[in-house]
């Protein structure tokens, strides 16, 4: 009986990637992998070049990101910072609270930690998921991020998709319109040259791995010293147990 | 060995084994939290070498700036100046720099890379004060009779010459400190980088 | 005998001379006398010292980085996290620690049921104990404020407003305690002090005072039976074994059994999917705007179940206050004359597994968006768990219970 009831608890522990997962939007799934070094300097580019002039990720220092992501000084200097010309600043940006509450109706939030505490699988899916609504003042609405403020920024590279409706009996009887889906009505005319040789999809992924890797920098080297930390604790756990069954030879 | 069925040989190295593993734990885990001590990333960035444009200073002027929040003097000596930094070899503690007070750029008659200009660390070498700028004309007024021009440290009175040197008699015991510096070209240098320089 | 053995030894008996090294040592280790039979249960006082330990270096660390104020709070943490070198394996450490001093002391608790180890003569070191969790759940409530994300700020701002709803004081008491009309600056830096001085003192404190009236009376053991009344000759029970070397090199066994689990949680899961580090609290607290959902963290969370289960705010309160406080009296609720879980009859045994499942569940309840349903399962699930305690002088003392031996079985 006692094991049952902790049971259960290891269970409710354990089992919790099922209730933690976020309802996404669009339903794509999407699991973070940072594994890919090329593929997380992609996401950088791709990072300071849309996002760091609206957002900032204040914790997230150039030459930490460079050193992690395997990135040259020379290179960051020329190729991915704009707004400052020290390699150890963090991402800052110059657009004052003020004016983007202005612009925006709200401050657009610091991005360091976002993919902490929104998931990987919803930044994905918030990304794919814009879509044409005149209704707005951006002319787009999301379908993971209801009225969103923020305007859709990669259109240039996703081009624009537009929701196609069915129609459904609401609760009340009457018939209601609902998103079915989104689909790409007009396709990117001049996509930047970088961005030439791959797709929306892989651009987007590659932005949520470095996003997920901003989040806790510290992640590609975590594992790493745990296997080492595990390993030493079973070894010394080896000795221990073979002290303890020494010394218990004397109790009868 | 055994008393009483008790096999004390493998008890003791089992005791042993376990403490010096353990031990050897207890030491690797001592060391993040030791390092955590050290300068941050943040630290580090604040610290980072500093740019200072110096084609705008006047001869005879001091300009001091901030690296790795100690102050650092630019100063700006004339043909005058660098014939009176000569002229006091015989009053200073160490004239031909012989101690380890700068890089091996900074080890000549005038302490610099271009005897034109003085870059040194504006710290008392005594107990760390923050010396005073003292022009030739206002030795009167700190009581520094045949005074031409130097640095006066009012904690302790320790006094310099204009080319950091230490004067013999008071109680720094060394030269100020030539920080790590190099010209990026005529009128620029960068203060706490010398990678580019070759000594 | 070695040279260097024999200095040690010379040292001891300097300071022998001047203080009571060695009587202490035998005292609480070398001639402290436990039951031969401890089981899997008995390693969770250990623990809890283990945790107390790692929680206080830690935290120690911590405070070197850490700034107390509402501007820079949330930004300290990422730079402890980023910046700081180690920083972010230290700040881990703290945070998985909260949760495991509270998984190891839940589970010392209940070895406590399972034994009847609050029973005479051990009532007092069972409230000294109590004592302890209560301080513990201050503990971590204040620390939960101090990363200043939307968690942190939104959970102080429910658990404090608990306060207001206490009639005739409830308002003022609120006020008094935030410092300020709202959760802000001057609430946090408070919460700090209480956090990182106040409390651990406070807990060091008690956790001497548990062990000193542990080794008064005697460690109770699986079969609930006193080994003090069986001694040989030399006045050493005849079932109880030395501390020091038997047990030390025991708990050790259990300690580092603990540490790899610990570290994989340190290095592998330290979110463990938002139940150790929550989602929303890395987004700095908003005043402005309250997030979707939010439950306190899950050792909080049957308490907060049993909260929400009573349809009226004060009612609410007063049961979370009974559900904690009725554990105060468990030594004198329970009228059998037999401890252990082993030789109680089928009443005890039905109402501790259901005492069980109902605090299980209630920590998941407490945790979900309520819904109605959800609801009336935690009103269900509130009611066996205070029945548990408000019949057990009706059950333990009519119940079937089987007859206890003289001594230890193995």
């Amino acid at each position: 009986m006692m094991m049952r009831s902790f049971l259960i608890i290891i269970l409710l522990l354990t089992g919790a990637s099922v209730l933690a997962a976020e309802e996404a939007g669009a339903g794509h799934e999407f699991t973070a992998d940072l594994s890919d070094q090329a593929a997380l300097q992609r996401g950088a580019r791709t990072f300071v070049n849309y996002c760091l002039s609206c957002h900032s990720a204040a914790y997230m220092r150039f030459n930490r990101m460079g050193k992690d992501l395997g990135i040259p000084d020379v290179v960051l200097l020329e190729n991915f910072m704009f707004g400052t010309d020290k390699v150890g600043n963090t991402m800052t940006i110059s657009l004052m609270k003020d004016d983007a509450v202005r612009y925006f109706g709200v401050a657009p939030p610091d991005l360091s930690v976002t993919a902490r505490a929104r998931g990987a699988e919803w930044l994905y899916n918030y990304l794919m998921s814009f879509y044409l609504d005149p209704a707005k003042p951006t002319g787009v609405n999301n379908l993971t991020f209801k009225d969103v403020a923020m305007p859709h920024v990669l259109w240039e590279l996703q081009g624009f998709q537009q929701a196609i409706y069915v129609e459904e009996t609401g609760i009340d009887g009457l018939p209601v319109k609902k998103i079915d889906h989104l689909e790409l009505i007009a396709p990117p005319k001049n996509k930047p040259a970088a961005y030439q040789n791959e797709t929306y999809e892989q651009t987007v992924s590659d932005l949520v791995n470095f996003m997920v890797y901003m989040g806790e920098p510290i992640k590609l080297q975590r594992y790493s010293f745990g296997v080492w930390v595990i390993f030493y604790l079973v070894f010394f756990l080896i000795i221990t147990y073979f002290l303890k069954k020494e010394y218990w030879k004397d109790v009868h | 060995m055994s008393v009483d069925g008790i096999d004390t040989n493998r008890r003791r190295f089992l005791t042993t084994t376990a403490t010096v593993v353990g031990g050897a734990g207890a030491v690797a885990t001592s060391i993040p939290f030791i390092s955590t001590l050290s300068p941050s990333a943040k630290t580090k960035a604040i610290g980072a070498p500093v740019e200072v444009e110096i084609g705008e200073l006047q001869p005879g002027k001091l300009k001091t700036v901030l690296w790795q929040g100690k102050p650092v003097w630019i100063l700006r000596r004339d043909e005058k100046t660098l014939e009176g930094i000569k002229s006091l070899d015989a009053d200073v503690r160490d004239p031909s720099s012989d101690e380890q007070q700068q890089p091996e750029y900074a080890k000549n008659e005038y302490r610099s890379v271009k005897p034109e200009y003085l870059i040194v660390l504006g710290l008392c070498t005594h107990l760390g004060c923050s010396p005073t700028f003292v022009e030739a004309e206002d030795g009167a007024s700190h009581n520094l009779s045949g005074w031409k021009g130097g640095f006066f440290c009012p904690c302790h009175g320790s006094r310099f010459d204009l080319a950091g040197r230490v004067f013999k008699g008071v109680p720094a015991p060394r030269n100020l400190v030539v920080p790590p510096h190099m010209y990026l070209n005529d009128t620029k240098i960068l203060i706490g980088d010398d990678s580019g320089v070759l000594s | 005998m070695s040279t260097a053995t024999k200095y040690i030894l010379v040292l001891r008996d300097w300071i022998d001379d001047r203080f009571p090294l060695m009587e202490e040592w035998n005292k609480h280790a070398g001639e402290y006398y436990a039951p031969k039979n401890f089981n899997f249960w008995y390693y969770f006082g250990v623990l809890s010292m283990v945790v107390l330990a790692i929680q206080l270096v830690t935290g120690i660390w911590l405070t070197m980085n850490y700034k107390p104020a509402a501007d820079l709070a949330f930004a300290s943490v990422e730079y402890i996290m980023r910046d700081v070198e180690w920083g972010w394996w230290i700040r881990y450490m703290h945070s998985t620690g909260a949760s495991a001093f509270f998984i190891v002391v839940y589970l010392h608790m209940y070895r406590a049921l399972l034994y009847g180890s609050y029973k005479s003569p051990r009532e007092l070191l069972w409230i000294i104990g109590m004592l302890i969790y209560f301080t513990l759940m201050g503990e971590a409530f204040f620390g939960y404020l101090l990363p200043w994300g939307q968690m942190s700020y939104w959970g102080a701002q429910v658990i404090i407003s608990l306060f207001g709803a206490l009639p005739f004081i409830g308002e003022d008491l609120s006020l008094w305690i935030r410092g300020d009309f709202v959760v802000s600056d001057v609430t946090l830096n408070r919460f700090f002090a209480l956090h990182v001085i106040a409390l651990p003192l406070v807990i060091c404190g008690l956790v001497v005072v548990h062990i000193l009236a542990l080794h008064e009376v005697g460690s109770n053991n699986p079969d609930g039976v006193e080994i003090k009344k069986h001694k040989n000759a030399n006045g050493i029970p005849l079932d109880g074994i030395a501390f020091h070397p038997y047990y030390t090199v025991k708990d050790l066994v259990g300690v580092v059994v603990f540490l790899i689990l610990f570290a994989s949680v340190v290095f592998f899961w330290p979110e463990m999917n938002g139940y150790f580090l929550e989602h929303a609290n890395f987004v700095p607290a908003d005043p402005l705007k309250t997030p979707e959902h939010i439950a306190p963290v899950w050792y909080f969370t049957p308490f907060y179940a049993i909260l929400r289960a009573v349809p009226s705010q004060l009612g609410g309160i007063v049961a979370m206050g009974f559900a904690q406080a009725l554990f105060f009296l468990l030594p004198w609720l329970d009228r059998s004359p037999v401890k252990s879980i082993r030789y109680r009859g089928i009443k005890y045994k039905i109402a501790l597994t259901a005492f069980t499942i109902s605090f299980v569940m209630l920590g998941w309840l407490g945790m979900q968006a309520p819904t109605p349903s959800y609801t009336w399962m935690a009103r269900g699930f509130a009611t066996v768990y205070f029945l548990y305690f408000l019949l057990m002088p009706l059950y333990t003392s009519m119940d079937n219970d089987k007859p206890v031996p003289d001594r230890v079985t193995k």
